[in-house]
């Protein structure tokens, strides 16, 4: 049976400042659904708050899996419910090796009981898995040995973001804005990686404001966030003609969520 | 009553008076010049109990609690005590030789014949100066731990009781590990151990000493010194893993010296007592001698560790490099000061100190008091201090994957630590530090 992950009204406050407003969505094991939108319209909110970041504060509405709600749950118990995020910002954690973060963090979802301090999967094992995984995305095994994302390239900690979702092998992953910042070499790779190892198994939510991620991984599904919401779903023909035009006509055909998001850029701009 | 603070003390505390020391001299055996020796640092030490203690050195340190009369020197180990039940490196290997003691007195000391018939000499103090007289009287406390250094230089001199002695004769190598354990199993009892080694030139040897408590109950009191001499060419790896109770106070004058292209690796861990205020030197006193100190310390709860470390560079193409790395957390505190000392003929020297700080809660707090003081004009002295906090992204980071809270916060504290583990060569030291961290970050408990 594929799982659904299913967002209902879902309300989100940072310092107790509402940022998404009643956000619905819906995605199954094995769709690829595209989130635009303009800076500032909630995306990477969403992203966090699916990914359980403490600072964001669900002030209503739900958040779940298969009919079981994630709200009350921190981001380890959702990492192994299956819940994967791709950092925009991957962080650094100097003098800690990618093989031995990677196989605590598939032990963990591959044993969701396990308790800090019990056997890790066996190393032998989890090797073989990492290096033929890094094969498929074209790293370096030496990457294996380098302390988390410590002196990467851009390219390089997205690349990371994607093998440990390729390990990880989430039910549902979220990239937020994974093609940022990088050249167009860098974006196909990741593009690449990506459409090769998010199989049947995973639902994918694809932040981003660029087109290239999706030609490799065509969504059937784009939806459009305005103000704290989803204001509009379409297909990829969606993702294509806001790429070429902007989100002027969405703010045509969306009005009020034009006006409060105009409203909150002058408050953002009068506090700053 | 007297108190060992900033101020001088009125009289001596009780257990340490003259009357105390003639009964304490009477009931050691042991050869005539160390008898004197012990009377001339007994004088330094009611001279400097009169005297003020150093402001400068002891303003950051909490000593203002110490109660040195609660304290006494005992004849005896516990009965019945098995160290064998201490979690430490013992039980993790088999060594070439062991020495033991519990509560100042040896309980145990063994070599293999192999390393006998080498020369090599392994064993507790007392009973090596009484066998070995003429071999450490140049040797045993002359050179690298002074009685009038200050107080507790002097109170150690005085009262020393235990300690080990580790001897390798000219061009002979030990290869496997010697070690060294020193336990306090008794409550209010005081340990006053001094460790002795001496490398004759070429001599290669590795020796692993820890200390611990019986239980996490007993009040302790450590007063100790560590004397390290390596000769020419000579390489020595010396490891202290300071792992009393909480309920523990330590005071240690440590010195190596290291002559012409010797080298000394030195490692350090503080993990127990409530407060150590340590003093740790390294002399390089001949061309091309090189020492490297690698520190570990992990402080919880309300402990004070306070290491006071100096490099001095006494002779031309020398080189020096410490490397500390702190880990505190609840309202502990850990002290470093350090110093280079670069003499005028000591050209070409390269010397270099750094102390890393983690803080992992916001009542913890790091002093890292980097120094130099150069007299060659043709050097390279560099020094750093860092402290950082655990940062919060790094942790939700870790979450999002899959781990616990304390587990990202575990794998974070390695990682801080890593760099510096990375330089300890012994296995058996790591898996025990590494052991050691996850006690205190209340794993496995």
């Amino acid at each position: 049976m594929s799982s659904i992950l299913k967002i209902t009204d879902l309300h989100i406050a940072v310092d107790g400042k509402p940022i998404l407003k009643g956000v619905n969505l819906e995605v199954k094991q094995g769709e690829i659904h595209a989130l635009m939108g303009p800076n500032g319209s909630g995306k990477s909110t969403l992203a966090y708050a699916l990914a359980g970041h403490p600072k964001y504060e669900i002030t209503g509405g739900d958040i779940e899996i298969d009919g079981a709600s994630l709200n009350e749950l921190d981001a380890n118990e959702r990492a192994r419910l299956g819940m994967f995020l791709a950092f925009q910002y991957p962080v650094t954690i100097p003098g800690v090796r990618v093989a031995d973060f990677l196989r605590h963090a598939v032990t963990n979802r591959r044993d969701p009981d396990r308790k800090e301090g019990e056997n890790l999967m066996p190393m032998r094992e989890f090797r073989q898995e990492l290096r033929g995984r890094m094969n498929e995305l074209g790293m370096d095994p030496e990457f294996a040995r380098r302390y988390l994302n410590d002196g990467f390239s851009g390219g390089e900690k997205k690349r990371m973001e994607i093998l440990q979702m390729a390990m990880l092998k989430p039910k549902f992953a979220i990239l937020d804005e994974t093609d940022s910042g990088l050249d167009s070499d860098a974006v196909k790779v990741v593009s690449e990686g990506l459409s090769s190892l998010a199989g049947p198994e995973t639902g994918v939510l694809i932040i981003t404001h660029h087109e290239r991620l999706l030609e490799f991984n065509r969504p059937q599904f784009t939806h459009v966030m305005l103000a704290g919401r989803i204001v509009e779903t379409g297909d990829a023909s969606l993702a294509h003609e806001l790429h070429a035009n902007g989100y002027t006509t969405v703010r045509e055909r969306h009005p009020a969520e034009a006006a409060e998001e105009q409203a909150e850029r002058e408050e953002t701009l009068a506090t700053v | 009553m007297s108190t060992v603070t900033v101020n001088s003390a009125p009289s001596l505390p009780s257990g340490f008076t003259s009357d105390d020391f003639e009964v304490f001299l009477q009931s050691r055996v042991e050869p005539v010049w160390v008898t004197q020796r012990r009377r001339v640092a007994f004088e330094l030490f009611q001279a400097k109990s009169a005297e003020e203690l150093d402001p400068e050195e002891w303003k950051r340190i909490p000593a203002r609690a110490f109660r040195p009369e609660k304290f006494s020197l005992t004849g005896k180990a516990a009965i019945g005590f098995d160290t064998a039940q201490l979690p430490l490196m013992q039980n993790r290997a088999e060594f070439e030789g062991a020495v033991v003691h519990v509560d100042g007195s040896a309980t145990e000391s063994r070599l293999t014949e192999q390393l006998a018939a080498k020369g090599v000499i392994f064993g507790d103090l007392a009973t090596v100066l009484c066998q070995q007289a003429d071999l450490l009287e140049p040797h045993f406390a002359t050179k690298a731990v002074l009685p009038d250094t200050d107080r507790f230089a002097a109170w150690h001199g005085a009262f020393w009781t235990g300690g080990t002695v580790l001897f390798v004769p000219k061009g002979v190598q030990v290869d496997a590990p010697l070690y060294s354990l020193v336990a306090l199993a008794q409550d209010g009892v005081a340990d006053f151990s001094h460790t002795l080694v001496i490398l004759e030139d070429g001599a290669e040897a590795t020796l692993l000493e820890e200390t611990a408590s019986g239980s996490p109950d007993i009040a302790g009191l450590h007063v100790g010194a560590v004397e390290l001499l390596v000769g020419k060419e000579a390489r020595l790896r010396y490891v202290q893993l300071q792992n009393w109770n909480q309920k523990s106070w330590h005071f240690a004058h440590q010195c190596g010296r290291v002559e012409g292209n010797g080298s000394l690796q030195w490692t350090v861990g503080g993990l127990g007592s409530k407060l150590a205020h340590i003093h740790q030197d390294v002399h390089l006193d001949g061309r091309g001698a090189e020492a490297q100190v690698n520190g570990v310390t992990f402080a919880k709860d309300r402990q004070c560790l306070s290491y006071y470390t100096q490099q001095t560079h006494n002779a031309p193409d020398t080189r020096s490099d410490l490397l500390y790395k702190d880990v505190l957390t609840d309202e502990s505190r850990v002290i470093w000061r350090g110093m280079i000392k670069v003499e005028p003929e000591a050209q070409k020297t390269d010397g270099y100190q750094r102390n890393d700080s983690l803080l992992l809660s916001p009542t913890s707090r790091c002093d890292a008091i980097p120094g130099l003081e150069i007299e060659a004009d043709d050097v390279r002295c560099t020094h750093g201090a860092t402290a950082g906090r655990v940062d919060v992204d790094q942790i939700f980071y870790a979450m999002c994957r899959g781990l616990t809270e304390h587990e990202a916060m575990h794998i974070i504290v390695q990682g801080f630590l890593q760099t510096v583990t990375d330089r300890i060569p012994v296995e058996l030291v790591r898996e025990t530090l590494d052991k050691a961290v996850e006690v205190k970050l209340g794993i496995g408990e």
